[in-house]
């Protein structure tokens, strides 16, 4: 046993060293490898990113209650008089000024991307005080906060960033009107970075919308209140409207865009891969037959075929795995923090987030990297193995 | 034809190595036109919307509502030649991911300003016929496997019934194909004066309105009229080119293009590696036999010739199957199972296959070419 393994070790050394005398094709291999983990982790980091802005949207003990039947606050709608007795169900937290729900009106105002000129749908939403109480780690970050009944607003990070004339000072037209930005809000990288806040009752008029609003969001005394809090709410022969808990809701917010840029991503790396399969193959192969003669000089000497096969293994798994480390890293330099606004279908609003090379997808693209070096290595290993050793051995 | 043959007989050398060459190329091409698909789907309504046409809708977002007064407003404008409604109805099929856009129009003004819908006269008139009725694309009706004379139900997310229901249901009375390869098969419309009556609340409010202008060049003039129309109203507009409105709503989904340019880009950089190392290996182990050539009287440019020849050989075998495995695998459906409007291989893009091709051919060979030219046949002879 400890012989064999002496073996291997003396074999896969000897393949290494010999690596530099094989730089060119090497490199081509390790690159080729790099580029695939690059591009798989850079796309996927794309769709990591909005969910990571989904899940820290939501509060662990809060809920959203829409119109039943609504599968996004754009397509809800709840009158003046639902939202107060929602706001009186059971199971809300209450501090100091009362209970903490927060009735809300979500509309979108067209304004132009920095990227390309052309109009987004941000997201306009007219807010109530509880509004800052229920998100996480509401702060203002810039500027202050608007004045109620006033046409002011602020504007979260995200959308700052993404979209023009949202700076401080500057305003927003809105019909006749002109609405000036007073202040930058923060809440911990959630879905309300990428929206406008203004008074509800300012919004209201402005968007003809009377005395209604579209979604309540509350936050519950703890994350086991929730049941008691729908069943309250379904069971109102007042009320027709649909309780979700925030973490679900947000789920379902980003199902679509996941699921599509996971797939597409997915499809593109594991096509991509192949080509560098192909490649990782011919590499070895050259490196391989280029050594026909040391090989089975070695087989002759007595070494078996095993350290052989492992030794030729080895190789190619070393040139996959700095060649993954190397794109994997690439793409976290590239990709990582990197922001973009796309539209959200179901709320038919833009959404802001930040691309997420997170380590899931570093050891993923790594992990991808090393099957290739193994599928490209493991086939002419084989190879060295079986070759007759006299016909080898002539040849040149 | 002796260049052939010793192209052919060098490739054939080494059997494995040709084909893993030709079979990474041909990855590189099949995503290169699986790719150039995607963003076609993308792409497709700008490329075909109407140089005479621009979409008129509320200047501060698209989800505010314009009077239906407008139109007759609109039609008075010097320049324009007809205006038609559309409104976004929103509703679900089933469940949230069989997702289409269903719209509300006036049937005569959508037969009228969209000539690329081809529809039969005989289901024209039945549409004309049948309040409930419903024009859809064919694209539309082959995803669900729908069938003329189908009732189709849809669970209203934003038009309540004015008894209280949510559930519309509509007879499929109508289908048109594209006149186009890119005109967009997957809409679902519905008769305005049907959705009118029925809806509960918004009478005599449209979502957007598409304009038909007399002359193309005057299109900026045109819309400035418009907006100028409807300026200091409580309803004020923002008119602009078809085409520039469906870019714009594609920017809002994300830079496509250059996210798709920049993953070809990683592809054919990885690639050429790939073939370019191939042929410099080719080179370095025929060193002898090039300068055997040279000596029985191949001249410098012949062996360039050769050397190129054979990079070409590989770029293109593997080219040609990669674009012929794309066409064949974008022929079997999109990725998304349906949510693109179209998905299709442009043949304009086939060519830029080609082109890609030879320069990818010439890249590879050039420096072992130009190494295999510059032989000197005394040295090259002695290693």
């Amino acid at each position: 046993m400890f012989n064999w393994i002496s073996q291997v070790v003396s074999v896969t050394q000897f393949s290494i060293r010999s690596l530099p005398q094989r730089k060119g094709s090497s490199a081509a291999a390790l690159l080729g490898i790099a580029g695939v983990v690059a591009v798989m982790v850079g796309v996927l980091s794309i769709a990591q990113g909005v969910l990571k802005t989904m899940q820290s949207s939501a509060g662990d003990s809060n809920a959203i209650v829409l119109r039943s039947g609504a599968d996004s606050e754009m397509m809800s709608g709840l009158g003046g008089e639902d939202t107060r007795l929602i706001t009186e169900a059971p199971g809300i937290a209450r501090d100091a000024s009362g209970a903490i729900a927060s009735p809300e009106l979500f509309v979108v105002i067209n304004l132009p991307m920095r990227t390309t000129g052309t109009d987004a749908n941000v997201p306009l939403r007219g807010v109530q005080a509880p509004a800052m109480t229920v998100r996480k780690n509401f702060k203002l970050t810039e500027g202050r906060m608007f004045e109620w009944g006033l046409n002011e607003v602020i504007v979260g990070k995200g959308a700052r960033q993404q979209f023009a004339g949202l700076e401080i000072g500057s305003s927003i037209e809105v019909g006749q009107e002109k609405w000036p930005v007073v202040g930058v809000f923060e809440a911990d990288g959630g879905l309300s970075e990428s929206e406008i806040w203004v008074d509800a009752a300012v919004l209201q008029p402005a968007y003809r919308r009377g005395n209604s609003y579209q979604a309540v969001y509350v936050k519950l005394n703890s994350r086991d209140a929730f049941n008691e809090f729908k069943d309250s709410l379904t069971s109102d022969p007042r009320l027709n409207v649909k309780p979700m808990r925030e973490s679900d809701y947000y789920d379902s917010q980003s199902t679509t865009v996941y699921n599509l840029i996971t797939g597409l991503g997915t499809l593109i790396a594991v096509i991509m891969g192949l080509g560098a399969v192909f490649g990782a193959l011919n590499t070895m192969y050259t490196a391989v037959s280029s050594r026909t003669r040391e090989i089975a000089t070695l087989r002759a000497l007595g070494f078996n075929s095993g350290p052989v096969v492992i030794s030729v293994v080895s190789e190619s798994l070393l040139l996959a795995f700095v060649g993954g480390v190397f794109g994997a890293g690439l793409a976290w330099l590239a990709f990582d923090g990197y922001r973009a606004a796309t539209l959200n279908w179901a709320s038919f609003s833009a959404i802001t987030f930040a691309f997420d090379v997170n380590l899931k997808l570093l050891a993923q693209g790594i992990t991808f990297a090393m099957i290739i070096g193994l599928v490209g290595g493991l086939f002419p290993a084989v190879r060295a193995a079986r070759q007759p050793i006299a016909q080898a051995l002539r040849e040149l | 034809m002796k260049y052939f043959y010793l192209i052919f007989s060098s490739l054939k050398r080494k059997k494995i190595r040709t084909g893993l060459t030709i079979m990474s190329i041909m990855v590189a091409f099949i995503l290169f036109g699986y790719l150039t698909a995607i963003r076609q789907a993308f792409d497709a309504g700008v490329e075909v919307a109407g140089a005479d046409r621009l979409i008129v809708r509320h200047k501060v977002s698209l989800i505010q509502l314009l009077p239906q007064s407008y139109e007759a407003k609109m039609e008075r404008i010097d320049g324009v030649d007809n205006a038609a409604h559309s409104t976004w109805f929103g509703g679900i099929y089933q469940e949230p991911k069989n997702f289409f856009a269903q719209m509300p129009v006036v049937p005569e003004e959508l037969f009228d300003m969209y000539p690329e819908f081809v529809i039969s006269d005989e289901q024209k008139a039945a549409w004309l016929e049948t309040r409930s009725g419903v024009l859809v694309g064919r694209g539309l009706m082959d995803r669900f496997d729908w069938k003329l004379g189908d009732r189709i139900p849809i669970n209203a997310t934003i038009w309540g019934k004015k008894d209280g229901g949510r559930t519309w249901e509509f007879d499929l009375v109508a289908v048109y194909d594209g006149a186009e390869k890119g005109t967009d098969t997957s809409q679902f419309f519905i008769r305005y004066d049907f959705f009118d009556e029925t809806r509960a609340n918004g009478q005599g409010l449209v979502g957007w309105y598409t304009v038909r202008i007399s002359d193309p060049d005057k299109a900026a003039e045109v819309a400035a009229a418009i907006d100028a129309e409807f300026a200091n109203s409580a309803q004020e507009t923002k008119a602009e080119p078809e085409g520039a409105f469906i870019q714009g709503f594609a920017n809002q989904i994300g830079n496509i293009g250059f996210i798709i340019m920049s993953i070809m880009s990683a592809v054919f950089f990885t690639i050429l590696l790939v073939a370019g190392n191939t042929m410099a290996y080719t080179v370095r182990e025929r060193t002898n036999e090039l300068a055997v050539l040279k000596a029985i009287g191949f001249t410098d440019q012949g062996v360039l010739g050769l050397v190129l020849g054979e990079s070409l050989a590989i770029t293109f075998v593997g080219g040609a199957l990669g674009l012929g495995l794309a066409w064949l695998l974008v022929s079997m459906g999109d990725p998304t199972d349906g949510s693109f409007p179209v998905f299709y291989l442009p043949t304009s893009d086939l060519f830029l296959g080609l082109v890609l091709i030879v320069v990818m051919a010439f890249i590879a060979g050039i420096v072992p070419a130009l190494q295999a030219q510059k032989l000197q046949i005394a040295d090259a002879l002695r290693r």
